[in-house]
């Protein structure tokens, strides 16, 4: 049994995780963050998956479990891509707002020009 | 099943649907709504606490009456009481001390979806006390980490508020990457994700002794997601930022609350999930007791540093969130004790500072700069007396709840023995001190005698702030006079908890 699915899952996650934690670019860590959660749900997918079996969904009256996989990690996996959509869209969501104010996307320019800007208004 | 016995499934889903008719609730309506709904809360929690003194006992809740391996399960004790009591009695408090300023710092039509926000938060602290699931607490966890970039961004025209949220995004995204892979992790080992059965399955593979590496591995990566959304030191960076430029309501809820009830759910994973004895034969304890260390000295530091009273009480989370996993890293039960009174005399002390550092810098022209404080507490003295009373109980001083956490901390060390014991008394007696430089500083220099600055308008607190504080300097004072109540309650809770 191959375990090249799990291998591609850890590959994506350890770029993932290091865009995430390193890169200055907020679109970057966006796409980091992506990156690392698919990942994980991959590993995940992949641990479910029993080979020569199929998805979980009754078709043609086959009722015996061991016509298919596990839908458990299945439904974990479906759930945290809401979950990760969700964080997604809030990061993107502040970035822009970012954007628009400061015209840039490096963290730390942003956060330089917003501390300057703090002490002019104070 | 007695109808009691659906209380904490009513507190998780009475916010979350309340949040849901909030966000399109108009702004007056929606203020009371949260609010009442809030409350509400509280009532069921307070109904709760006092049903458990006379159940003596935990219950497993099944969801849908699907029970294990299959089902959904809530968990209820006496600490759980304790706890959701706090967390919804702090949020309420907060709510109203922090309401006249909210409607100067969010925009107008955004109030409705601020009272959205904290019914959300408010649903994900319930769920992280009571739930019995793994899985779900994940869910809730995540839900609670976009609730505060909320309530941080809220005050958006301030500029810095944005970075701050987008810093605790990005730290808070790390903290639940880790976390997500020690379930997935420990899904893949156990097959499980109900706590009973996990600890059951663990329990089982700790005695066998053939995976002690992937054990330990799981263990490192929830307790470092853990802290990393804790704010333990080294993932503190986003704080200052954050508590500083966020409404006092926020500040006030993250700096009390959240961050607190990622380390009640540590405490839970600890002791319901993987069992005490092997965190502690894995060595991650050390590591949490070391960081712990580090993060009561190097917060406390750091605040001396600061000349912003804001930044200080910002700083001073940092260490206080040390000495709760001092307390959890000394990985007995006494520790854990004296963790979670910490837990909550810190909750008390916090937001007390954070909502009467608002009034004393009005009364100072706006400014939250040191220099411009003198003699704020004369001119705002109920906000002035408030702070005091924080203040000295972070210090420590006897009469407020501080003074117990930290006297029990000193003893769980003592009954640790051996190395421990001396570094943990060595760093409590070190951070007191370092503690009295700054607490005693900024309340010394509120109550010297000292001229406005130009253009300062009356102070004028409103009576919900006054209320607020009121219940605040109470809760702060009956913490130390009902102390051993409360201890002795932690105690059968810790118990029933695994």
């Amino acid at each position: 049994m191959s375990h090249l699915t799990e291998l591609a899952a850890i590959i994506l996650f350890g770029i993932g995780f290091t865009l995430l934690l390193v890169d200055r670019n907020l679109i970057k860590k966006i796409i980091g963050f992506s990156m690392t959660d698919s990942g994980m749900y991959l590993y995940l997918a992949a641990k479910g998956y029993i080979t020569g079996r199929k998805a979980p969904i009754v078709v043609n009256g086959v009722t015996e479990m061991e016509a298919y996989i596990n839908p458990i990690p299945a439904g974990l996996v479906l759930t945290g891509i809401v979950v990760s959509v969700a964080s997604s869209a809030v990061m993107l969501a502040l970035t822009v707002r970012l954007y628009r104010r400061y015209g840039t996307l490096n963290i730390d320019e942003i956060a330089d020009r917003a501390g300057r800007a703090g002490k002019e208004d104070a | 099943m007695a109808l009691w016995q659906s209380i904490p499934f009513a507190c998780i889903l009475i916010p979350l649907f309340g949040a849901a008719v909030c966000s399109v609730l108009p702004r007056r309506i929606a203020r009371g709504w949260a609010t009442g709904l809030v409350a509400l809360v509280m009532g069921l929690s307070c109904w709760f606490v006092m049903e458990m003194q006379s159940f003596q006992g935990s219950y497993a809740y099944p969801m849908g009456h699907f029970g294990a391996p299959i089902g959904n399960e809530l968990k209820a004790g006496p600490m759980e009481a304790v706890m959701g009591l706090m967390f919804s009695g702090l949020t309420l408090i907060c709510l109203i001390g922090g309401a006249r300023r909210l409607e100067k710092d969010i925009t107008e039509g955004r109030l409705g979806l601020y009272h959205a926000l904290i019914l959300l938060m408010l649903s994900a602290l319930m769920a992280q006390v009571y739930t019995n699931d793994l899985f779900t607490a994940y869910v809730f966890v995540e839900i609670m980490t976009i609730a505060g970039c909320g309530l941080i961004a809220a005050r958006a025209q301030k500029g810095q508020a944005l970075v701050s949220a987008v810093r605790y995004m990005v730290m808070n995204l790390i903290g639940s990457a880790l976390f997500l892979l020690g379930i997935i992790l420990l899904y893949d080992l156990t097959g499980h994700l109900l706590m009973p059965n996990l600890r059951e399955a663990v329990a089982a593979l700790h005695a066998e002794g053939q995976y002690d590496l992937q054990l330990t591995i799981v263990v490192a990566l929830l307790c470092t997601g853990l802290a990393a959304k804790g704010a333990l030191f080294p993932f503190h960076t986003w704080v200052p930022d954050a508590y500083s430029n966020g409404t006092p309501t926020s500040s006030a809820l993250l700096a009390s609350l959240v961050s607190k009830s990622y380390i009640v759910l540590l405490v839970k994973v600890a002791l319901r999930v993987i069992g005490a004895d092997v965190i502690i034969s894995t060595d991650v304890h050390d590591v949490m007791f070391g960081f712990g260390i580090i993060g009561m000295l190097a917060g406390s530091i750091v605040a001396i540093r600061s000349s912003d009273v804001r930044r200080m009480i910002a700083w001073s989370s940092v260490a206080q969130i040390g000495y709760i996993f001092m307390g959890i890293g000394l990985g007995t039960e006494a520790g854990m004790k004296a963790a979670l009174f910490h837990i909550i005399a810190h909750a008390a002390a916090k937001s007390i500072l954070f909502l009467a550092v608002e009034p004393l810098s009005d009364a100072s022209g706006g400014h939250s700069s040191l220099s411009y404080l003198r003699g704020a507490g004369f001119r705002s003295p109920l906000a002035g007396v408030a702070f005091t009373v924080g203040a000295l109980s972070l210090t420590g001083l006897p009469l407020l709840g501080g003074f117990v956490s930290k006297l029990n901390l000193g003893l769980a060390a003592l009954d640790c023995g051996g190395a421990h014991a001396w570094i943990a008394l060595a760093a409590l007696a070190l951070s007191t001190l370092l503690n009295v430089l700054y607490m005693v500083r900024i309340v010394l220099v509120i109550w010297s005698r000292g001229e406005a600055p130009e253009g300062s308008p009356a102070a004028v607190t409103g009576n919900r702030l006054d209320f607020a504080l009121i219940m605040l300097i109470t809760a702060n004072v009956g913490l130390f006079f009902f102390a051993s109540p409360i201890m002795a309650s932690l105690q059968v809770g810790i118990g029933l908890f695994g």
